[in-house]
C-alpha cells in the first residue's frame, strides 16, 4: 500500500497526462456527427449564445453586400411569382409545395476541416428538427444534424461524409456530389458512366430523390471533367453555387409530408 | 505570485477571444487556421507544478473546442504539448541556470532559446491536433500536408505577438 501511494506520488505527472488525454479521446470518439449532443449540452448553448454575439456584431460590415444578395433573391422570386400565375390553372391539380421555409442566420461556420459544421441560429422552438436540408439563396448548403432548443448543427457540403443526390441539368442522369476534401469551393462527382456528354459549366441540381432538398436546386456547375484511361467511369469536379466562405443568410427546408414518408418507409422495411 | 496569477489569467482571455473570433475566422489557403492560444501553456511560470500545468493545458484546449464545436480535439492536442513543455525546457536549457527566471520569454532566455522552444512546442501540439482530427492512418498525406503546413503559420503568429509585446514593455 506505502509502495503504491509513492509509485502514485512519483509518477503523478504522467499518469494525470494520461488521464486527461484518455478523457480527451473519450470526448473526441463520443463525438458522433449524427448524433452528437454538444449542440444540446450547456456548455455547446453557452458556446453558441456567445458566437451568436460576435455573429450580430461581424453582421454590420457585410450588410451591403447581403443586401445586394436578398434584392437579387426578391427579383427571382417576384419573377417565380409571375410565372406561377399563369401556371395556376395548369398546376392546380398537382400542388408539389410540400416545403416551407425557415429562414435562419449562420452563427458559426468552420471550411478548413474534413468535417465541416455549420451553427445556425434557429432551434426546436422554430421547427427545426434533424435530417432538415439547409440551402442559401445561391443554392445547397447542407443538412441539420443536431437541434438544441434556439440552435442547429449541421453538417455543411464541405465535409467527407456527405452524398447529395443530383441529377445532370441537361440530361436529367443521377449522380452524387461529395466535397473534395480541402478546397471549400470544389466538389466532386465519381461514377460518371462514359456515354454521357457533359460540358464544363453545365448545372448540377437536387434529384428530388430524398426528402431533404426539393427537385433542382443548383448544387454547382461542373468545373472540369476527368476522363478515365482504365476505368469506363468518368470523373467531374463542381464548383459550388454556394460560397461557404461569405454564408451568411440560409432556409431550413421543412417537408410537410416528412413524417408520413418515413413511416411509409419503415413500413417497407419491416416487410424486408 | 499574486501578480503572476493575474497577469496569466488576463493573458488566457485576451488569447482565447483572439482566437476564437478573429484568428478562427482567417483561412490561409482554404484550409490553414493559426493556432496561437497555445502561447498561454507556451509562457506560464517555468516553476509551475505539473498537475496545475496539465490541467490548465486541459481546460485551455476544452474552451478552444467549446467555441469550435470539436469536444476533445483541442483539448488532446494541448494536453500533450502541456506534458511535453518540461521535457523541451530541460534539454533546452541545458547548463544554463533558470533558478532566477520566472517567466520564458524572449527577454529573460534569448531569441533563439525561445524560438526554438515554441517551434517544438507548437510542432508537437499541431502532430497530435491534426492526427486527432483525422483519428485514421488513410488520410496520412493529407494529415502530413496539413500539419507542414500549419506549423510556420502558427510558429510566426505567435512570434509576431511574443516580439510585439516586447517592444512595448520596453518603451
Amino acid at each position: 500500500m506505502h509502495n503504491l501511494i509513492r509509485f502514485f506520488q512519483k509518477n503523478y505527472f504522467v499518469l494525470l497526462f494520461l488521464l486527461l488525454e484518455i478523457v480527451s479521446v473519450l470526448l473526441l470518439v463520443s463525438y458522433q456527427p449524427y448524433h452528437n449532443r454538444i449542440a444540446s449540452s450547456v456548455m455547446g448553448d453557452f458556446a453558441h449564445s456567445f458566437l451568436n454575439i460576435r455573429s450580430n456584431i461581424v453582421g454590420y460590415f457585410h450588410l451591403k453586400t447581403e443586401n445586394k444578395r436578398l434584392v437579387e433573391e426578391n427579383t427571382h422570386l417576384l419573377n417565380f411569382i409571375e410565372h406561377s400565375r399563369h401556371d395556376t390553372l395548369k398546376k392546380a391539380g398537382q400542388t408539389d409545395s410540400i416545403f416551407t421555409f425557415i429562414p435562419a442566420r449562420v452563427v458559426n461556420i468552420t471550411t478548413h476541416y474534413r468535417t465541416n459544421y455549420i451553427v445556425i441560429n434557429k432551434g426546436t422552438e422554430d421547427g427545426i428538427e434533424q435530417n432538415m436540408g439547409i440551402i442559401s439563396s445561391e443554392g445547397v448548403v447542407g443538412i441539420i444534424t443536431d437541434v438544441s432548443k434556439h440552435f442547429a448543427t449541421a453538417m455543411s457540403l464541405l465535409h467527407k461524409q456527405i452524398h447529395v443526390s443530383v441529377r445532370f441539368k441537361n440530361n436529367h442522369h443521377l449522380a452524387q456530389v461529395q466535397w473534395e476534401g480541402r478546397n471549400p469551393e470544389i466538389g466532386i462527382i465519381r461514377h460518371i458512366p462514359t456515354h454521357l456528354t457533359l460540358l464544363e459549366g453545365d448545372s448540377v441540381v437536387t434529384s428530388g430523390n430524398s426528402f431533404l432538398f426539393p427537385e433542382g436546386v443548383l448544387v454547382g456547375t461542373i468545373k472540369k471533367l476527368i476522363t478515365s484511361e482504365n476505368e469506363d467511369l468518368n470523373a467531374a469536379t463542381i464548383r459550388f453555387a454556394t460560397d461557404f466562405n461569405s454564408l451568411r443568410q440560409v432556409y431550413v427546408l421543412k417537408n410537410t409530408f416528412r413524417s408520413e414518408f418515413d413511416s411509409l418507409i419503415n413500413k417497407q422495411r419491416h416487410e424486408e | 505570485m499574486k501578480n503572476s496569477f493575474f497577469l496569466n489569467s488576463i493573458r488566457f482571455v485576451v488569447l482565447l477571444l483572439f482566437q476564437v473570433l478573429i484568428l478562427n475566422h482567417i483561412r490561409l489557403n482554404g484550409f490553414i487556421n493559426p493556432y496561437v492560444y497555445i502561447l498561454f501553456i507556451l509562457l506560464l511560470p517555468l516553476n509551475i507544478s505539473g498537475w496545475l500545468l496539465l490541467i490548465l493545458g486541459f481546460f485551455t484546449g476544452l474552451s478552444v473546442d467549446l467555441f469550435m464545436g470539436t469536444p476533445g480535439l483541442h483539448a488532446g492536442a494541448t494536453v500533450f504539448m502541456a506534458f511535453m513543455r518540461p521535457t523541451i525546457i530541460r534539454v533546452l536549457s541545458r547548463g544554463k541556470d533558470l533558478e532566477k527566471i520566472v517567466e520564458p520569454s524572449i527577454n529573460t532566455m534569448g531569441s533563439s532559446w525561445f524560438f526554438f522552444y515554441s517551434l517544438f512546442l507548437v510542432s508537437l501540439h499541431h502532430i497530435v491536433l491534426f492526427f486527432f482530427e483525422a483519428f485514421n492512418m488513410n488520410q496520412l498525406g493529407d494529415t502530413l500536408l496539413r500539419i507542414v503546413a500549419s506549423i510556420p503559420v502558427s510558429e510566426i503568429f505567435i512570434l509576431l505577438i511574443v516580439y510585439f509585446f516586447r517592444s512595448q514593455k520596453k518603451s
